[in-house]
């Protein structure tokens, strides 16, 4: 293997055989990836070439070949629709609030957790909150309906007891508990696992350092915003940076099993669950794919935005 | 040296909260469990919340003689096994392909595969191509669209490349062809980062239930997780019964004890048991595979 280099310089300087052959002599080798990149290119390129329909008036009857072009109709009817703003509203808040609460959430856990010396008590927690990660939105949406029910659910027999309310309350049903119960939920099933990244992190602390500042008399708390948040902060911005990104995907599975009453289409429509209404179930196939791309670009010029600030801070992507 | 008052408090808040913390997580799935195990109709007399108050195994056996959610277990057992020996195997094959320094266009197949990570066409031009590929309808819908996971690969790569080369070496000088390098070499000696991927893989495909929601209609092919959205979706008891097969609606109006309520929590756990089974694995292996993940990031 030392000598690879060598040889390709040898090889340089003698006569190349031609690519053909040197393919040729590998075929074993090319066969390994070829159907898989092939497979790349029918399912992950096709589509991607496919979104150029957002300037169709695609008709299945037709396919793509056949349907005429039509310029920016659908985007200007994706802009000009009554529901427009009331979708970008959403996204942006739904999307802003689990930023706000899901993200620090998980640095808040691993900071909590790293403080415990107790072994079995860590392990516990860490296996129980760990495991919400691992059950399917259908599941999670079933303890959410059954928690939040009017018909003796925990939480309403919680209040009633308590005396908070007289009669149970509907949450499901009423828009403005809505964004609470969204963003309560991913809190929920996601605090656990994301927090293992930033236990990493801080694991990865330098002990010295929390010895030296013991010494000078500095608390657990002067110790923790003085020396493990700082050094776990390159890590935390890359997650933020990877977090925006994500921003206008405010949320797609936990929406559409939780919003599926037409009540609360009003706070719960984002973007992902409108391509989804108007293209799969009201099959605007053209029109759906606008708002998908519409969606994808602002993505990327928020990824790209983070970055660029990210950098100017010294950390990035790129 | 002596914690400070102040260190002392701080470490008690920490534990309470975090005892709290744990309860919230783990109630709601306690609680859906001591539903499923009790009477229907006294759950609707309601103050269920720790422990069954009149204990019945009844729910499960609705749930086990409805042939549609029987079947719907099965359909979900054959997708994660053969999703994710697929997956896993042809990834496999592909990451050990791309991990070869002497393959010719491995820069130019690299960005080809990180483009994709990027940038997507998206759910609706997805879905026609799936029509157009008459998917639809299918078992292998759930199969073979997500088979090759540019991600995986690229986590199997950086693991094949940190393998010593003198093994692949001196099996080639005994006359060993790559493909009998990666299976006679390669493959066994990377067992943990199979079974990271894999157990990831079939959660993945266990939990799925939005590809075949809209990719089949043909009741007989719906997983567990589909068939459990659509009897939690349709929140009227009539509608209930009409996802249910007459056999188990002839059971259910003789069993008064069987309720619409903990009928659905009886198949949620169901389709949760077999992720408990494999959750003592998975954490055995997940922090490696989240630490991998970011290391690629």
């Amino acid at each position: 293997m030392q000598n690879t280099t060598h040889r390709i310089s040898v090889e340089k300087q003698k006569a190349k055989p031609s690519l053909f052959k040197r393919i040729g002599r590998q075929w074993d080798l090319q066969l390994m990836v070829l159907p898989a990149l092939l497979f790349i290119l029918v399912f992950s390129y096709i589509p991607m070439y496919g979104v150029l329909m957002a300037f169709q008036d695609y008709s299945l009857f037709d396919g793509f070949s056949g349907s005429p072009w039509v310029g920016f109709k659908h985007f200007e009817m994706f802009f000009g629709a009554p529901e427009f703003w009331t979708v970008i509203r959403n996204t942006i808040v739904i999307s802003l609030l689990k930023l706000l609460i899901g993200f620090p959430a998980p640095i808040l856990l691993a900071l909590m957790l790293n403080e415990v010396k107790h072994r079995m008590f860590k392990k516990v927690v860490q296996t129980i909150s760990y495991l919400p990660h691992f059950l399917s939105w259908v599941i999670v949406s079933g303890f959410v309906m059954s928690m939040l029910s009017t018909e003796n659910g925990s939480v309403n027999m919680l209040l009633q007891s308590l005396n908070l309310v007289k009669e149970p309350i509907n949450f499901l049903s009423l828009p403005e508990y809505f964004w609470t119960i969204l963003v309560t939920t991913g809190v929920w099933k996601e605090i656990g696992f994301a927090s293992i990244v930033y236990l990493a992190a801080i694991a990865g602390v330098d002990p010295s350092m929390h010895e030296a500042a013991a010494m000078d008399g500095a608390g657990k708390l002067r110790q923790i915003f003085s020396i493990t948040l700082p050094s776990i902060m390159p890590v935390v911005i890359v997650f933020l940076i990877l977090a925006i990104g994500n921003l206008l995907s405010a949320g797609f599975e936990d929406i559409l099993l939780l919003g599926s009453n037409p009540v609360l289409r009003d706070v719960g429509d984002v973007l992902d669950t409108y391509v989804y209404r108007t293209g799969i179930q009201n099959n605007r196939y053209s029109y759906a794919t606008a708002a998908g791309l519409f969606k994808s670009l602002l993505g990327v010029l928020l990824l790209v935005g983070a970055n660029y600030a990210a950098r100017r801070s010294g950390n990035s992507l790129w | 040296m002596k914690p400070s008052t102040g260190d002392r408090m701080l470490l008690t808040a920490v534990y309470a909260l975090l005892a709290v913390m744990a309860f919230v997580a783990f109630y709601p799935f306690w609680n859906a469990a001591v539903i499923s195990f009790n009477n229907g109709t006294d759950t609707l007399r309601g103050g269920i919340t720790f422990w069954p108050r009149a204990f019945t195994l009844e729910n499960y056996q609705v749930v086990f003689e409805d042939s549609r959610l029987v079947n719907g277990f099965a359909i979900s057992v054959m997708r994660t096994l053969i999703g994710t020996l697929l997956s896993i195997g042809a990834t496999a094959i592909f990451a050990y392909g791309m991990s070869r320094s002497e393959l010719i266009g491995r820069k130019g197949y690299m960005i080809f595969c990180i483009i994709t990570m990027y940038f997507s066409g998206g759910l609706i031009p997805t879905f026609l191509l799936i029509r157009s590929l008459d998917l639809f309808n299918t078992f292998w819908v759930m199969i073979i669209p997500g088979m090759i996971s540019v991600w995986n690969m690229i986590i199997f790569r950086t693991f094949f490349k940190s393998m010593p080369a003198g093994l692949e070496e001196s099996a080639k000088i005994d006359g060993c062809s790559n493909w009998g390098v990666l299976f006679r070499i390669v493959l066994p000696l990377s067992g943990p980062v199979i079974a990271t991927l894999s157990l990831f893989t079939a959660v993945y495909h266990w939990n799925d239930w939005f590809t075949p929601s809209i990719y089949i209609s043909n009741a007989d092919l719906l997983p567990i997780q589909t068939k459990l959205q659509q009897i939690l979706n349709s929140n009227i008891m009539s509608e209930q019964m009409a996802q249910m097969d007459s056999a188990a609606q002839g059971r259910m109006s003789r069993m008064k004890a069987v309720t619409s309520k903990s009928l659905s929590m009886a198949t949620m756990m169901v389709a949760t048991i077999p992720i408990l089974c494999v959750y003592p694995f998975l954490q055995k292996y997940f922090v490696k595979g989240v630490l991998v993940g970011s290391l690629k990031e």
